[in-house]
C-alpha cells in the first residue's frame, strides 16, 4: 500500500504531502482522538527489497518512542509493515535549519546563539543514551520558543537497544559533509561523533563553507582522516581565535582529542573567556604537504580509534559538568572547606570534569536592592573575588572552572536555573545545621534536592549531640 | 497483559520460587512454563506440585524432554538419565500423569510456545544460532516464538526477506518486538543457567507494549547445591549451579 492524500489508516487521515525526501515522505494527518498538529512519516520502499531503508525505519521506530523532552518530536503512533509502515509524531512548525544554513555565514551572535541551542539538544539525546549519528541542518528544526529539535533517527544508536544497522550492514552510513572519521571506520557507539557533526555545522554557520566540502562518496569523505580543514579565520579573520579553537577541537580527527561531550561544547560556547587557546586558535593555513603525507600514511592503515569507555552513559559520566554551590558567609567557612574537599574527591575520579563555582546573593525584594547601586555592585564584586579565591584551590586549569555570582530573591531557584542552563550533571552544596526557622521555611538545599534536574550531593558538618 | 515465561526449571525449588516472586512483584498477570520442570535438581515433587497449581490457576505448561523421560523413552546423557531415575520413584502417580499429559506446543494468538525447535517439537532440537532458528520460523506463521531447552538466552529475528538475524540479549531492558519482523526468543533457564550468570533466568512479555524483557533473579544457589550433595546426586550438577555454566 502507498500513501496518498485522503487515505485513512488506523484512524489517521492524510492531508496533502508536505515533503518528499530520498527515503521517506511526510504527510500532515488528523485523528479524532488526538487534538494536535501531527505528521506521518512513511518510508519509501522501492519495489523489491530495500534493506537499509527498512532497517533505518525500524531503528527510528524503536528509538524515537523511548526519547522524551523538548528536543525530540513526541511520538503518537507507529505502524508495522502490514499494510503500510508509518510513524506519526507531533508536527514541529516550520522548516528544518537547512534554509537558514543556506544563508550562512550568519552574524556571530546569531550563529553562537543557535550553536548553543543545538549543543543543548544533542546533549539531551546523549543523556538518554542515544547517539544520533546523522546530525545535519536538514535533521534539526526549532520550536517557536527557539528550542532545537532533532529529527530523523534512522541511523541512531541506543545503548539500551539492539543496533540493527551495526548487526546487519557493514558499510558506514551518514551524511558525508558532517560524518565523523570514526563513523567512516564503522564505529557506531561513539557520542563524540555527534560532537564532530556539531563542529562541522558550527564551522559552516560562521564561515558559510563546509569544512570538508561535500564529497560525493565514501572515498572522498575518508580524506578527513588526514586532511585538515582550512582554519575558519583564514576564511573570515573576524572570527575570534577562541571560536576557531572551539571549532577545530570539535573537529579533531581522533575522538580522544575531541571536545568530550556536547555539554562541554556548550560550556565552551557559554564561556569564551575560559577557552584555553593553543596553536590551533591562531593558525591561518592548513598543514603542509609533508605533514599531510605522513598523516595519510598513518591513517591509511588505521582500522579503528581507541574504544570509548563502555556506553554513552559511561562516556558522559567521564566528562561531567559539576556545580559547586558555596555559601561564603564567615560562619560557613568550615562547611565551604568540606565542599572543597568533596569536589577534590570527585575530581580525582572524574579528571575530565568541568566545575562551575556558584554563589548566590539573596536580594530581599527586587527594586530595592537594585536601587542601592554602588553597594550592590560592590557586594557582587567582593563575592566574586572570594568565590575565585575559594575555587582556585581546586587547582583546575582556567578553561575547566568558572565562577558565577547569582542574585535573586530565591536562592534555590537561582541554583536550579543555573543547573538547567549549563546542563549540569551534579550539584554539590552544603546544608546548615537544622534549626526551627528552617524547619518552617524549608532550606535551600532541600528544595534543590527535590527539584534538581541532576544528581545532588548535600554536605553537612558533623553535629554534636541533639 | 504481562505474561511471565519460564523454562527449564529443573527441580530447582529456590530458583522457581524466586522467579515467581519477582514476576508477581513486577505485575505479571499470567504464567507460562515451557517445560523441563524436573531433572538435574533435588526438588522435583515441590516443583511439579507448584506447576500443577499454576496450571489450575490458568497457566500454560508444556512438556520438555526431561519431563517426557520420566515415563517415556528419551535419549539423555548419562548424568541426566541418572537424575531422572532418581526422580521417577519420588513422584506420585498424579504428578507423573500430569507430566505425561502436558502438550508439546501452545498457540496464543500471534505467539507460539514450545520447549525446543518449533519444526519438530518432539525431536528436542537446540536453537543455538540463526541457522538452527530458521527452521522454527519456517515451520509456523507465529509472529513470536518462545522456547527454551538451550539454557542460554538469545534473540533472533526473521526480516521481510526471510533472513534470520541474531541479537545480543540485553538483560533487564525491554526489547521492542517490531511489527516488521518475526521474532524468536530462547529463554534462559530458571533452574540451571549455562551462560556464566548463576542467577535464575526468565522473561516478561508485555503484550500491550509489544516488548520482551529478559530478567535474571538472584536466589540461594548454595542451598540447592547442598541439597544436591545431601541427596548424593552428581557433584558436577552442584558446581554447575554455582558457576552458571
Amino acid at each position: 500500500m502507498r500513501p496518498a492524500e485522503g487515505m485513512r489508516i488506523d484512524g489517521f487521515t492524510l492531508g496533502p504531502r508536505l515533503h518528499k525526501g530520498g527515503f521517506a515522505t511526510i504527510w500532515p494527518v488528523t485523528h479524532p482522538d488526538h487534538d494536535l498538529p501531527m505528521v506521518m512519516k512513511v518510508p519509501t520502499i522501492l519495489d523489491g527489497f530495500d534493506g537499509p531503508t527498512i532497517v533505518g525505519f525500524e531503528v527510528e521506530q524503536m528509538i524515537l518512542p523511548r526519547l522524551s523532552g523538548p528536543h525530540v518530536p513526541r511520538v503518537i503512533a507507529s505502524g508495522g509493515f502490514d499494510p503500510m509502515p508509518y510513524l506519526v509524531t507531533e508536527a514541529i512548525p516550520g522548516t528544518s535549519l537547512q534554509p537558514l544554513f543556506n544563508t550562512a555565514p550568519l552574524a556571530l551572535d546569531r550563529a553562537l546563539d543557535l550553536a548553543r541551542r543545538m549543543a543543548a539538544a544533542v546533549h539531551d539525546l546523549h543523556r538518554q543514551q542515544v547517539i544520533h549519528l546523522d546530525l545535519k541542518p536538514g535533521n534539526m528544526m526549532t520550536r517557536p520558543d527557539g528550542t532545537v529539535v532533532c529529527i530523523d533517527f534512522g541511523l541512531a544508536h541506543s545503548d539500551l537497544l539492539p543496533d540493527l544497522l551495526a548487526e546487519e550492514f557493514a558499510s558506514p552510513m551518514g551524511s558525508f559533509p558532517y560524518i565523523a572519521p570514526e563513523q567512516i571506520l564503522g564505529r557506531r557507539d561513539e557520542l563524540r561523533s555527534d560532537v564532530f557533526a556539531l563542529g562541522a555545522m558550527l564551522y559552516q554557520l560562521v564561515t558559510g563553507q563546509l569544512p570538508f566540502g561535500d564529497p560525493p562518496g565514501l572515498r572522498g569523505a575518508r580524506r578527513r582522516l588526514w586532511r585538515d580543514p582550512l582554519p575558519p579565520r583564514a576564511i573570515d579573520p573576524g572570527i575570534p581565535p577562541w571560536l576557531q579553537e572551539v571549532i577545530l577541537r570539535a573537529l579533531a580527527v581522533d575522538p580522544a582529542e575531541r571536545t568530550a561531550s556536547a555539554a562541554q561544547l556548550l560550556f565552551d560556547l557559554e564561556h569564551p573567556e575560559k577557552v584555553a587557546l593553543t596553536a590551533r586558535a591562531t593558525r591561518m593555513t592548513r598543514d603542509g604537504f609533508w605533514t599531510v603525507w605522513r598523516r595519510r600514511r598513518r591513517m591509511g592503515r588505521l582500522r579503528s580509534f581507541a574504544r570509548p569507555p563502555g556506553g554513552t552513559a559511561a562516556q558522559i559520566m567521564e566528562a561531567p559538568v559539576l556545580i559547586a554551590a558555596v555559601d561564603l558567609a564567615p560562619d560557613m567557612e568550615r562547611l565551604s572547606e568540606r565542599i572543597l574537599n568533596g569536589m577534590r574527591d570527585l575530581l580525582s575520579v572524574r579528571p575530565q570534569a568541568r566545575v562551575a563555582c556558584v554563589n548566590v546573593i539573596r536580594t530581599h525584594r527586587i527594586g530595592i536592592d537594585t536601587g542601592t547601586d554602588d553597594e550592590g555592585r560592590h557586594l557582587h564584586v567582593s563575592r566574586l573575588v572570594a568565590l575565585r579565591a575559594w575555587g582556585q584551590r581546586l587547582g583546575l586549569p582556567e578553561d575547566r572552572v568558572t565562577f558565577t555570582v547569582l542574585e535573586g530573591t530565591d536562592p534555590a531557584g537561582e541554583i536550579l536555573d543555573h543547573a538547567r542552563r549549563i546542563m549540569a550533571d551534579h550539584i554539590m552544596m552544603g546544608a546548615r545545621a537544622s534549626s526551627s526557622t528552617r524547619r518552617y521555611l524549608g532550606s535551600v538545599s532541600s528544595r534543590v534536592v527535590a527539584e534538581a534536574p541532576c544528581d545532588v550531593t548535600v554536605l553537612r558538618l558533623p553535629q554534636s549531640g541533639g | 497483559m504481562l505474561l511471565a515465561v519460564l523454562s527449564d526449571i529443573h527441580a530447582n525449588r529456590e530458583a522457581f520460587a524466586a522467579v515467581l516472586e519477582d514476576a508477581r512483584a513486577r505485575g505479571a498477570t499470567g504464567f507460562a512454563i515451557l517445560g523441563d520442570i524436573v531433572g538435574y535438581g533435588p526438588d522435583p515433587e515441590w516443583c511439579v506440585d507448584r506447576a500443577m497449581r499454576l496450571v489450575a490457576e490458568g497457566a500454560i505448561c508444556l512438556r520438555g524432554n526431561h519431563d517426557s523421560a520420566v515415563d517415556a523413552a528419551e535419549s539423555l546423557n548419562a548424568q541426566a538419565r541418572a537424575v531422572i531415575d532418581w526422580t521417577r520413584p519420588r513422584l506420585s502417580p498424579a504428578q507423573r500423569g500430569f507430566l505425561a499429559a502436558l502438550p508439546l506446543t501452545e498457540r496464543r494468538g500471534e505467539v507460539l510456545l514450545v520447549h525446543a525447535g518449533a519444526q519438530a517439537p518432539r525431536d528436542w532440537v537446540y536453537v543455538t544460532g540463526p541457522g538452527s532458528a530458521a527452521p522454527s520460523f519456517r515451520a509456523c506463521d507465529a509472529r513470536l516464538i518462545l522456547c527454551g531447552h538451550v539454557h542460554v538466552p538469545q534473540l533472533y529475528s526473521c526480516d521481510l526477506r526471510g533472513t534470520v538475524h541474531d541479537h545480543p540479549p540485553r538483560i533487564g531492558e525491554g526489547f521492542p518486538l517490531l511489527g516488521s519482523r518475526r521474532w524468536l526468543a530462547v529463554l534462559g533457564a530458571v533452574g540451571q543457567p549455562r551462560d556464566g550468570v548463576p542467577q535464575a533466568g526468565y522473561a516478561l512479555l508485555d503484550t500491550d507494549r509489544n516488548e520482551l524483557t529478559l530478567r535474571r533473579v538472584a536466589y540461594d544457589a548454595a542451598a540447592v547445591a547442598s541439597r544436591l550433595r545431601a541427596e548424593g546426586l552428581p557433584e558436577a550438577l552442584a558446581q554447575r549451579l554455582l558457576e552458571g555454566r
